[in-house]
């Protein structure tokens, strides 16, 4: 059965990974539902959060392949219930004469949402939270006229213990550095 | 060469550096082609023409299969030139042979200049994207004091864990540019473990399971000749006992007359090895990835045994059967550390399960095909009458196809390294380049190149190579006529629609002579023998060409989508 699960990867910062990391989902049809590349809490290592739905079973495959590319220090998934994770969606709004300023406001408040930005006449609305909340806002702004809609990647933090860091000092361990030969 | 040390630091440029890193990992050969954006390390090269032979072959594609053939034979990394765009794209194909096939090769591209870099200039292609699948590694150099560190990564990389290819893109800018050169070899680096622990308790119960089976199996691949397990295997089977098969790729890790060796799996395997499959109590895959060839229809596929696979590549656990107990680690440390908490043990009876099928494929396939009664010569035969002038000693190399069943299934091999072969590509041409390559590699041992009259089509412009190099491959091109084994399958699976199989062939005998090689033809079977010898007989490079039945079929056969219980002998 599919669900969705969060595949997290700690990779070192080089220039292509994603496309050797993508290229392994592209193989195999799966479709990626939201990607997110950023530093991670340790130095020169950075932190991709991929979304896809798809069966434990592939999904444990696919990431035991992008473990073992070279470059990547290690690869998790998660199910959703797992993970603390949250995603951002702006909402780009044209302000008329019309527009029903007091209900739009209590719709922002009722949401959780805020006013991001007011310029000219667009005010620009922010949410945080899951996709089916931000959904929802959406789906609540758009009688109002929604001229621009965007929401990011998923970010995910797991809410088990860490293994990582421990995971990282072994792999340190293990590969001294380079030698000079004569 | 001079020593360089780091308190002996020198001034030369990124071109140089290249070749002084390459002869630091101990190469001595190189495959490749020139072009303007490699300019300068083919200048560099000039000057260490004693230290690095050059092999220049007539397309990219050939320089890369000869590395791979170099590689196979020897165990060392391929090494191979390319220019920018159409150089580096003429090696897409070899790049993703040597990765499905776990071959070692450094490639070598040149690229436009850096300020050129995204304009589309001049033989500008994008060769890191291309090549990211193809590729074990890759990295694109715009500064050439980068240039030692990603050459002693690469061949790091490249032969270390599950070999593979890796490919270096050069920026002529780069090339021309000074740097301090000091070499530093790699000997590991944090994000990349190739020689994952191997957990004891997991050969403990891979023991206990080995140990208490009835009708233990082993199946074997490739990852045995790169651990160079291959003693290691030989103890394991006769100490427990149990007789072993091997994929195409693992054909001569145990000598063809051992008499565990119980022969081939697959598509076109031996019959016992298939059925038996369903029938054994414990699988112990030591070195294979159960490719779809050798595993038919996965749902019908040994569902009754244990499974214990011995691999060093974590992502093939489990990716297409699942292991029981699986053993991550190198072939040759694993089997040593099964070795000795296995019990010495037999297992007459099972084996004689394989030997009485063995006896039924060779009454209803492998009697006509050795020794045919009928006019027209068979592949076979042709395999059977080298063997008797080889005496197993041979390297053989096979291109794809119908001759490379043939050519595996009957070919006698006495050592290890010697069957080269596109095993998981299965890239037609692969194997004229290849045989140079094996033949340059170990210019003492014969190298026969087995290859059908449409391979050798594919690459036939290295036997300009051949001649300039005149190594002495020995080629024998099984003429059917026909593009054999797709025709094989139009007849038995589309109703003998023969789609663009039939080819009207050049001479291939006047061609070869063309290019200074000498060559004759022969169909029939008085002459057959003669003209082995005299191709044998030959000081220098040959050309045999064997006039073969047009419509013959390859059996046993396990038919795609089939599982292995329901191979076909007819």
């Amino acid at each position: 059965m599919k669900q969705i699960f969060t595949i997290v990867i700690f990779t070192e910062n080089k220039i292509g990974l994603v496309n050797r990391i993508t290229s392994l989902f592209t193989q195999r049809h799966i479709n990626i539902e939201s990607i997110t590349a950023s530093e991670s809490e340790y130095s020169g290592i950075h932190r991709f959060t991929i979304v896809i739905e798809e069966t434990h079973d592939l999904t444990v495959k696919v990431v035991k392949q992008i473990e073992k590319q070279v470059e990547v220090l290690k690869a998790f998934c998660f199910t959703d219930q797992e993970t603390v994770y949250s995603e951002i969606a702006l909402y780009k709004i044209q302000l008329t004469p019309d527009t029903d300023k007091e209900a739009l406001m209590e719709m922002v408040r009722k949401n959780d949402a805020f006013v991001k930005e007011l310029v000219g006449d667009f005010i620009i609305i922010e949410k945080t939270g899951k996709k089916q909340e931000t959904h929802a806002l959406f789906e609540a702004l758009s009688p109002f006229g929604i001229q621009g809609f965007v929401r990011s990647g998923r970010v995910s933090l797991s809410k088990t213990y860490s293994t990582f860091s421990k995971h990282l000092q072994d792999l340190e361990a293990h590969s001294k550095d380079t030698i000079i030969i004569s | 060469m001079e020593a360089i040390t780091k308190e002996d630091k020198k001034v030369i440029t990124g071109a140089e550096a290249t070749i002084l890193s390459l002869l630091a990992e101990g190469t001595d050969m190189v495959f490749g082609y020139p072009g303007g954006a490699i300019m300068p390390i083919y200048d560099a090269l000039y000057g260490y023409q004693k230290e690095l032979r050059h092999i220049l072959t007539r397309h990219e594609q050939g320089a890369i299969h000869a590395a791979q053939g170099f590689a196979r034979i020897s165990g060392r990394p391929g090494v191979v030139f390319a220019t920018s765009g159409p150089g580096a794209t003429n090696l897409i194909t070899g790049l993703a042979d040597a990765k499905i096939d776990s071959t070692p090769l450094v490639c070598i591209t040149g690229q436009v200049a850096s300020t050129l870099l995204g304009t589309d200039a001049f033989q500008e292609t994008d060769i890191i994207s291309l090549s990211m699948q193809a590729t074990k590694w890759n990295i694109q150099i715009t500064k050439a004091e980068d240039i030692p560190q990603a050459i002693a990564k690469a061949f790091y990389i490249a032969t270390s864990g599950r070999p593979g290819p890796v490919l270096i893109d050069i920026t002529k800018d780069a090339q021309f540019a000074s740097l301090n050169y000091e070499y530093k070899k790699c000997t590991g680096f944090r994000s990349y473990n190739p020689k994952p622990a191997i957990d004891i308790e997991k050969v403990k119960q891979a023991a206990e399971l080995i140990n208490k089976a009835k009708k233990p199996y082993v199946l074997f691949g490739q990852g045995v000749i790169l651990a160079n397990a291959e003693k290691e295997l030989a103890t394991f089977v006769e100490k427990t006992g149990i007789p072993a098969a091997w994929t195409l790729l693992g054909l001569s890790a145990l000598p063809t007359d051992h008499p565990l060796n119980v022969g081939m799996l697959g598509m076109h395997g031996n019959y016992g090895p298939n059925k038996l499959t369903n029938e054994c109590d414990v699988l112990i895959a030591v070195g294979m990835r159960f490719d779809d060839r050798v595993t038919g229809d996965l749902k019908r596929y040994a569902k009754q045994a244990k499974v214990i696979h011995l691999e060093i590549d974590p992502a093939e656990i489990d990716k297409n059967v699942k292991a029981e107990v699986a053993i991550l680690g190198d072939a040759k440390a694993s089997l040593k550390l099964l070795i000795e908490h296995c019990h010495a043990n037999e297992h007459t009876e099972w084996l004689e399960e394989f030997e009485k099928l063995s006896a039924i494929e060779y009454d209803k396939v492998i009697a006509s095909e050795l020794n045919p009664t009928k006019p027209g010569l068979t592949m076979g035969e042709v395999i059977r009458r080298a063997n008797e002038h080889t005496n197993g000693d041979a390297v053989v190399v096979t291109d794809v196809g119908q001759h490379q069943m043939v050519a595996c299934r009957y070919a006698k091999f006495n050592n290890s390294k010697s069957n080269i072969t596109s095993g998981g590509l299965g890239t037609m041409g692969f194997c004229l380049p290849a045989a140079l390559g094996a033949k340059l590699a170990a210019p003492e041992k014969e190298v026969i190149a087995v290859i059908g009259d449409g391979g050798f089509q594919m690459t036939i412009q290295e036997l300009g190579t051949i001649f300039q190099t005149r190594a002495a491959v020995k080629i024998i091109i099984l003429n059917n006529e026909f593009l054999g084994m797709v025709r094989q399958w139009q007849q038995l699976f589309f109703d003998k629609r023969y789609s663009s199989t039939e080819l009207v062939n050049p001479d291939f005998v006047a061609i070869a002579k063309g290019f200074g090689i000498e060559a004759s033809s022969v169909s029939d079977r008085e002459n057959l023998d003669q003209s082995i010898q005299q191709m044998f007989d030959h000081d220098g490079p040959y050309l045999l060409e064997v006039m073969v039945e047009k419509e013959d079929n390859v059996f046993p056969m396990v038919p795609s989508g089939a599982s292995v219980e329901d191979i076909r002998l007819e």
